[in-house]
């Protein structure tokens, strides 16, 4: 069992909750989130060799460093591990996430309930990202989920209760349909009489879904995850819960639980039920094509930093599930690209926000002003950010925007030209129109909190920002540079999954 | 040829802007300021050398035994790959359009580099706040507009377009701490962003139709040159016009696939060229430092849609209809901009909305030109108006700043009869007046009166059009000469140092400019730039009627305006009252700013974003809700009958239990 990597991958937040609770005081507790973060950063960049090592040496395999111990022999329940790129993609953006939350949390009060929540939570998202059993991965899905409502309701600020109860509640409700799609899934996962199975692979490769249980499973699962994934009209938790939830918890969330709906839209619904998601992904097109718009405008008009942020996150999620709709390799691997750099700028963002929020103790915009006067370095990573977000080349936001467009635009001229209707043609040219929107209320933000003259003058004293918090942000940066840099290196490592065999499931 | 050069010429400003962005702060002012001017000198002289070669080698890559030019690649890497054939590259194209743009930019560059360590500080010598930072931004600046022109493929364009509006942006809210200018930064980028949309889509629709990005597959055909090398011919279309002939002709609400593709990417060069309607951001751009406004909002990044235009040229000359959108939206914008600048008070504004008038000509001169007319006539006029004007242009807003600079205000009626105590600034900027009025010898008449035959050979009409609007700039540019040197004698007020020429970091771009708008009519352009690489001597198409009727238009404005302006007198006041409609709408820029604040803060925000997030907040997120509120409701509906009282419950067992029973029967009877 421990020979495969990819256990590790739960076992090391394991330990470190474990180490949390034996610790004595928050510099123990310190030095295990930053000790186990940067174990877990150092796993995912050896997984990502080792990766790139067996492809280059011809492994045609759709996933790679596959395992699976039995858990639950009657209803043949394994925990199957096994990953391709795109999961490598995920554990890298998921174990940067952990690393700067730990650094943005330093200051947190009561830090040992709290991290042991955080690192439950980390533990469910890592889990759900190595699995490829249907069971576990909804299991670690719902272990990511509880803390959320713990975190927020007794660290959160404002109306933390109702957010709390809120996110969780909307959230379960996902979860309830998907708990019956997956159910769905188990029952028509093999032919008549063969051996029942939850395996991803299996199911995939049998196909064996009868094309009227698709239609019925699909809607069921694409919501079930779609509601995490910010999908409209399923969204109203986001902004709540954001608003309410306190830095790190905002950063994980945003940053990688989002993902976890984009990904399991992709590897549940689309990946096991190609005729429905083909059938019906018009439905889902419309909606999360108002998403992104939506959420856009809905930005523009906000004054609350964080309500900003949640819309915006609403907006960009929306593009994910949107380019997964596309069905084809482009817009996928640009959502999958999407997916790393919404969640490492939105990450940024939350961080930021919360520095900011640290020492203001206000985040309506309408109540600072020239904070680059004031908060030089926090400032200008905000403007990074923002420039991220608004799709500026050399930054990841760009090519994960361009991947989609794109692609859909081919998806969608495709459609036009062989009569099946210019739906997608006209989202797309929709979802193309957020870039003005997104650049109006980023700099609308960037222009009221950040320049202009000084707003209050008890700001003057405020103090910039510390080396934990320059840990954090850099480290953000960085990665969102990396991406904005070299993105034929993630696209490479993105695209490869989806392989011909991937597309043929797919009936593309 | 060596790949150094032209790698370094990238990677020159790139490292500076890193370099003075992160340590800049830890240097003095006076040390960031000159490395960041040697950086972008040595730029100049790779530049300098890198067009020397183009142009004069002869080298087989560059020329082909007819003597045309040819298109080089200097590189091509991968950056990122979509599809098989649909990849975007970073590399570096050299052709005589691409090595042209290498001169202008590096050459402004450097000047306003050199001149801003004058210009950024005040009357003590003291570096301005933000002086490393205003460095940085300049070689960020720098390095996208270099990276925008050699552009081998249209999506390299357009990462570095998005490139140059963001260090733009920057530039523009240099003084952050000014509303004004943080809003001005802001319309700049949201207007262009707005003009990109466009762009975009008619990337998406031209490489889906055509497979490619690459300009040199869009508009040029490889031939087998000698010694196996492949030479490609610049300006020929042939192959795209099989595909679109081949693929039945799409069309789209009456219009080819192809002529909206070229003009959605025309409207990406409306926004950047601040074409009418969307020219509105850029007379705000003024915000800035004025250093800037003459690199970007004068010489270089404003011209960037023409040059987009030009690059494509092969593919507009395909269609007719989208060659005409271009020359009306060219013609009508001369004109406004022309009209709204005979009356604006701020200098700065008088030369920004000079800069959309001059534009709009290349613009014009793009669009009348057919090969048939003069071999392509209007190509290389624009082209070559695009070069002298970047030189005058510049000239006169660096003037404009030390004139600013001196008197500590941006409004004539601060300064007049200047033209004593700032003599240097004085006859460089009438230099820049006489080049941009078209006076010969100066550089813009030569370039002004080539537009005006390919008009002429175009179409009357537009002729006549352009000649009107060439005698309004002289009109304009006049005025304005006249209220800042003359019109009356100058007065210090009280407390002010008098005005004076300003130190040699200044000064010395404007003799090196004036020099060149004196000279540079005799460059042979006709050799160097025309559309299809095939050289071609212009003197052969030079018409000395119309080059008279233009120098006669030209004089004519003058005229008028020192008639006007030369002396203080009545005659201005006269003409205002005579028509005051007319004064009022040009003064206030015919209301388009007003028109679109209306469009943004009344529709978008007020009927739009408001309601939307009302919606989001009571009705979706209100449905939310409800589904809790009901459930509360539900259960404390339910509640009484979890009283803890036994009889209730005894009751309510013996109930359940007739019921029961009651149905037993039933179902038995």
């Amino acid at each position: 069992m421990f020979s495969n990597i990819l256990i590790y991958f739960v076992i090391i937040p394991l330990l470190m909750l474990g180490g949390v609770g034996l610790s004595r005081n928050i510099r123990q507790i310190r030095a295990v989130a930053v000790i186990g973060s940067v174990a877990l950063m150092a796993l995912s960049t050896v997984l990502l060799l080792q990766y790139l090592d067996l492809r280059h040496a011809g492994e045609t395999a759709p996933m790679l460093f596959t395992d699976s111990w039995t858990w639950f022999a009657p209803l043949n329940i394994n925990l199957a591990v096994g990953v391709d790129g795109i999961s490598i993609a995920m554990l890298i953006l998921s174990s940067i996430i952990v690393f700067a939350g730990s650094f943005a949390s330093w200051k947190v009060p009561q830090p040992k309930g709290f991290f042991l929540w955080l690192l439950l939570l980390s533990t469910g998202v890592f889990g759900f990202f190595i699995s490829v059993d249907l069971f576990t991965m909804f299991m670690f899905y719902e272990v990511a989920l509880i803390p959320m409502y713990l975190l927020i309701g007794v660290w959160g600020s404002g109306r933390k209760n109702y957010a709390a109860m809120k996110l969780t509640l909307m959230l379960m409700g996902g979860s309830a349909f998907l708990m019956l799609g997956l159910i769905g899934i188990y029952y028509h996962s093999a032919p008549e009489g063969g051996q029942l199975t939850w395996n991803i692979l299996e199911i995939a490769a049998r196909d064996s879904i009868p094309h009227g249980w698709q239609s019925f499973l699909f809607p069921m699962t694409f919501v079930g995850f779609g509601v995490l994934g910010a999908m409209f009209p399923f969204h109203t938790w986001s902004p709540d819960g954001h608003a309410c939830a306190p830095t790190a918890v905002s950063m994980l969330h945003a940053g990688v639980l989002m993902k976890l709906g984009g990904y399991g839209c992709f590897r549940v619904a689309i990946y096991l039920m190609p005729y429905a998601a083909q059938e019906l992904s018009y439905i889902f097109l419309i909606l999360t094509g108002i998403s992104v718009v939506y959420g856009a405008f809905c930005a523009c008009v906000k004054t609350d930093l964080k309500y900003i942020n949640a819309y915006s996150s609403v907006s960009h999620c929306g593009l994910v599930l949107f380019a997964i709709l596309m069905l084809n390799s482009t817009a996928m691997t640009g959502a999958i690209m999407q997916m790393l750099s919404h969640g490492l700028m939105t990450a940024l963002f939350f961080a930021l926000i919360g520095m900011i929020y640290g020492r203001t103790h206000t985040r309506e915009i309408t109540q600072m002003g020239g904070m680059m006067q004031i908060l030089p370095f926090l400032s200008v990573c905000y403007v990074i950010a923002g420039m991220a977000s608004l799709g500026l080349p050399g930054l990841s936001g760009f090519v994960a925007e361009m991947t989609i467009f794109v692609g859909s635009f081919k998806a969608g001229m495709a459609d036009y030209l062989s009569g099946e209707g210019s739906l997608r043609l006209v989202f797309t040219i929709i979802a193309c129109c957020s870039i003005v929107i997104t650049a109006v209320y980023i700099l609308r933000v960037v222009g009221k909190l950040l320049f202009g003259p000084v707003y209050d003058k008890h700001h003057l004293e405020l103090t910039d920002a510390t080396w934990w918090e320059r840990t954090s942000t850099i480290t953000l940066i960085l990665c969102v540079a990396a991406i904005g840099c070299f993105p034929n290196f993630f696209n490479n490592l993105i695209n490869t999954t989806f392989t011909p065999e991937i597309f043929a499931v797919l009936g593309k | 040829m060596a790949i150094t050069i032209p790698i370094l010429i990238l990677a020159i400003p790139l490292f500076m802007f890193f370099f003075l962005g992160l340590f800049g702060m830890k240097m003095s002012h006076k040390l960031a300021g000159t490395l960041g001017t040697l950086g972008m000198g040595s730029v100049l002289v790779l530049s300098y050398f890198t067009a020397f070669q183009y142009f004069f080698s002869g080298l087989d890559i560059f020329v082909n035994e007819a003597g045309d030019r040819l298109q080089y690649l200097v590189f091509d890497q991968t950056w990122l790959q979509f599809t098989e054939k649909l990849v975007i590259k970073l590399g570096f194209l050299l052709d005589p359009i691409s090595a042209m743009m290498l001169v202008v930019i590096t050459t402004i560059s450097f000047m306003v580099h050199l001149y801003s360590m004058g210009y950024m500080r005040d009357h003590h010598g003291v570096f301005e706040h933000g002086f490393q930072r205003f460095y940085a931004f300049l070689s960020l600046f720098s390095f996208s507009m270099l990276g925008l022109v050699v552009a081998p493929n249209i999506f390299q364009m357009y990462i570095f377009w998005e490139l140059v509006g963001a260090s733009s942006y920057l530039l523009i809210g240099f003084y952050y701490k000014k509303p004004s200018a943080v809003s001005a930064s802001k319309k700049a980028f949201i207007v262009t962003r707005f003009a990109d949309l466009g762009f975009l889509i008619g990337i998406l629709t031209l490489s889906w139709y055509t497979g490619t990005f690459n300009f040199t597959e869009l508009t040029s055909v490889p031939v087998e040159g000698l010694a196996g090398v492949t030479q490609v011919n610049i300006g020929t279309a042939e192959s795209i016009r099989n595909i679109f002939a081949t693929s039945a002709a799409p069309t789209f609400m009456g219009a080819s696939v192809l002529t909206w593709a070229l003009v959605l990417i025309f409207m990406g060069g409306m926004g950047k060229s601040a074409m009418m309607p969307l020219h509105i951001w850029l007379p705000d751009a003024m915000e800035g430092p004025t250093p800037v406004s003459a690199l970007i909002h004068a010489a270089t990044m404003v011209v960037a849609g023409v040059y987009l235009v030009a690059r494509l040229f092969p593919l507009y000359l395909m269609e007719d209809s989208a060659m005409i959108i271009i020359t009306v939206v060219g013609a009508l914008t001369a004109f406004y901009a022309a009209m709204v600048a005979c009356v604006q008070v701020d200098i700065k504004r008088v030369l920004a909305f000079s800069t959309i008038s001059q534009i709009a000509f290349m613009m014009v001169s793009l669009g009348v030109a057919r090969p048939e007319y003069h071999e392509g006539l209007g190509y290389m006029a624009s082209m070559f108006h695009l070069f002298t004007h970047a030189m005058f242009k510049a000239l006169l807003f660096l003037g404009a700043g030390a004139l600013i600079h001196a008197i500590g205000s941006n409004d004539y009626t601060a300064m007049h009869g200047l033209r004593k105590s700032m003599p240097i600034t004085h006859i460089t900027f009438l230099i820049g007046c006489l080049a941009i009025a078209g006076i010969i010898p100066f550089s813009g008449f030569f370039s002004k009166d080539e537009i005006l035959s390919s008009c002429g050979q175009y179409d009357i009409l537009v002729y006549l059009w352009m000649s009107l609007v060439a005698g309004l700039t002289a009109f304009y540019m006049f005025r304005l000469y006249y209220l800042i040197f003359w019109w009356k004698e100058h007065v210090t007020p009280e407390g002010h140092h008098a005005p004076h020429d300003q130190p040699w970091t200044m000064t010395l771009p404007l003799v090196i400019l004036a020099a060149i708008s004196c000279v540079a009519g005799f460059i042979p352009f006709g050799n160097l730039v025309t559309w299809n690489g095939e050289p071609y001597d212009f003197m052969a198409h030079f018409d000395w009627s119309v080059a008279s009727i233009s120098l006669l238009v030209a004089i004519c404005g003058i005229a008028l305006a020192t008639v006007m302006y030369r002396k203080e007198n009545e005659l201005p006041a006269k003409m205002r009252r005579a028509l005051p409609a007319l004064w009022t709408w040009c003064y206030h820029r015919f209301y388009w700013d007003e028109l679109y604040q209306f469009i943004t803060h009344k529709i978008i925000f007020g009927l739009i974003s408001k309601p939307l997030a009302w919606f989001d907040r009571h009705i979706i997120d209100g449905t939310m809700d409800s589904f809790a509120t009901l459930t509360n409701k539900a259960s404390e509906a339910i509640k009484p009958l979890q009283s803890g009282q036994i009889q209730m419950y005894v009751f309510y067992y013996l109930i359940g239990a007739l019921l029961l029973g009651g149905i037993t029967i039933l179902c038995l009877i």
